[in-house]
């Protein structure tokens, strides 16, 4: 096991809600690291709608969601957290009162006292294409993402999708693999025209195969494919040698590890008190989408103020000894000194 | 007001009403109509609120836009008369629309 990573506070997600819980605990002088499972900052805002312009945030008429996340980080810079991408938590133990140590699917250990689930609909993953029996080949010969490149070597490889990861995979792998066979429902590609063209180039000089329509049925042993069926939109049906496949059907949200953690859920929702968003287990708090109350709202704003709410009772625990004196950024020098204004 | 009635995959059909200018996916989500999920709330971002629409129906629901097609490259089982039902605003027109809800979303 590496050597354990210290913080006064673990934020789970990096979305909007757990980016503006760090500005509310810096004020506060409590230091924090974010783990996220997205290879980016922002959450939804970064992955579901980063062009899209979102109406509701006080003081701000429209901003998109990737506008919103550099605002955030901006606004959090003086308090230089640190991100951790690409990684899930999987197991929360508590060791304190409170304390916990938590461990991410990579390995990384982190000690922190307090735990803030800032994680949304939960933890994106790559959705699972509607091929029957999929799941017995995951793992083998079906991937949601390349972690190498080499593994597709003279491979007959099935890329199936048409956005931007199915057709760079297409480009990056086709001098690897044996031979290539791009599946799509449509001949209309939303990854960019310049791939697109690269792709019908290969496919127009005999290259690697493009194939319109479904993947139906799969065929193999173990976890290892062989061929796999495609019912192409005219009703035509092709099977195809495929000893390897990336599907890449977008991501979906999923409530993931959070449900092994000890947390009470109800409808994959953590419940909270509202005075304080602190979950059923003291030092663990959940703030914005993923938490549920009377009246709860799954907005933005709302997850502002519970975060504000959450770094109130969080310091108690960061500091038992210290008193806490409620200021405001307009008039405490103290506080305009840690934003680096004054 | 119009009556939109979603047919689950088991052949079930819930009618529930919904007033002209809201989306599909809201009278779904509204009357806790099951197998639409909505995931992002509409913003056409997630292809959770897929949907089947009735042949009888197809002409008066049009075609999805090219923004909803690529969305719908996510969807799950996707066919020619597959919408996602968060882009489909109700209209006068459309009372008593018929929709078949996927087996799953995702």
């Amino acid at each position: 096991m590496s050597e354990a990573i210290k913080t006064d506070v673990l934020i789970v997600g990096a979305g909007p809600c757990g980016l503006f819980a760090v500005f509310e605990l810096g004020l506060l002088d409590v230091k924090v690291h974010l783990v996220d499972i997205l290879d980016k900052i922002g959450g939804q805002c970064a992955e579901l709608y980063p062009e899209k312009p979102i109406y509701d945030i006080p003081g701000i008429p429209m901003i998109t969601g990737h506008g919103l996340t550099e605002s955030l980080l901006e606004q959090i810079k003086p308090f230089n957290p640190t991100f951790h991408l690409n990684e899930m938590i999987e197991t929360v133990e508590k060791i304190g009162d409170p304390g916990f140590r938590v461990t991410t699917d990579a390995g990384k250990v982190f000690e922190c006292k307090v735990l803030v689930v800032a994680a949304g609909g939960g933890s994106f993953q790559p959705k699972r294409p509607p091929v029957p029996g999929i799941e017995a080949y995951e793992g083998g010969s079906v991937h949601y993402a390349v972690r190498k490149m080499e593994e597709f070597r003279d491979k007959d490889l099935m890329i199936v999708g048409g956005g931007d990861s199915a057709l760079d995979w297409v480009l990056n792998l086709h001098p690897l693999a044996k031979r290539i066979t791009l599946v799509h429902r449509r001949d209309d590609f939303r990854a960019a025209p310049h791939s697109v063209e690269q792709m019908r180039a290969l496919v127009a000089s005999g290259q690697m195969d493009l194939l319109i329509g479904q993947v139906t049925a799969l065929e193999g042993e173990g976890n290892v494919l062989s061929a796999a069926t495609v019912k192409g939109n005219d009703g035509t049906v092709t099977k195809v040698a495929c000893n390897a496949m990336l599907p890449f059907f977008g991501l979906t949200m999923k409530l993931g590890p959070v449900a092994n953690w000890g947390l009470h859920l109800e409808n994959n929702l953590i419940p909270v008190d509202t005075g304080t968003f602190e979950t059923n287990v003291p030092g663990i708090f959940a703030i914005g989408d993923i938490n549920t109350y009377p009246g709860k709202l799954k907005l933005i704003l709302s997850g502002f103020h519970e975060g504000a709410l959450m770094a109130q009772k969080a310091v108690k625990y960061v500091y038992p000894d210290k008193r806490v004196v409620f200021q405001y950024t307009t008039s405490s020098s103290s506080l305009q000194k840690k934003l680096g204004v004054n | 007001m119009a009556k939109i009635n979603f047919v689950d995959h088991s052949g079930e059909t819930r009618t529930v009403e919904v007033e002209e200018g809201a989306t599909v996916m809201e009278a779904a989500i509204r009357n806790a109509v099951p197998g639409i999920e909505a995931e992002c709330g509409g913003a056409c971002a997630c292809a959770t609120c897929h949907v089947y629409v009735d042949e009888a129906w197809r002409d008066k629901t049009g075609a999805p836009t090219p923004m909803e097609e690529d969305m719908l490259d996510f969807g799950f089982d996707v066919r020619p008369n597959s919408r996602l039902s968060c882009q489909i605003k109700v209209t006068e027109e459309l009372d008593g629309l018929v929709v078949t809800v996927p087996e799953r979303q995702a």
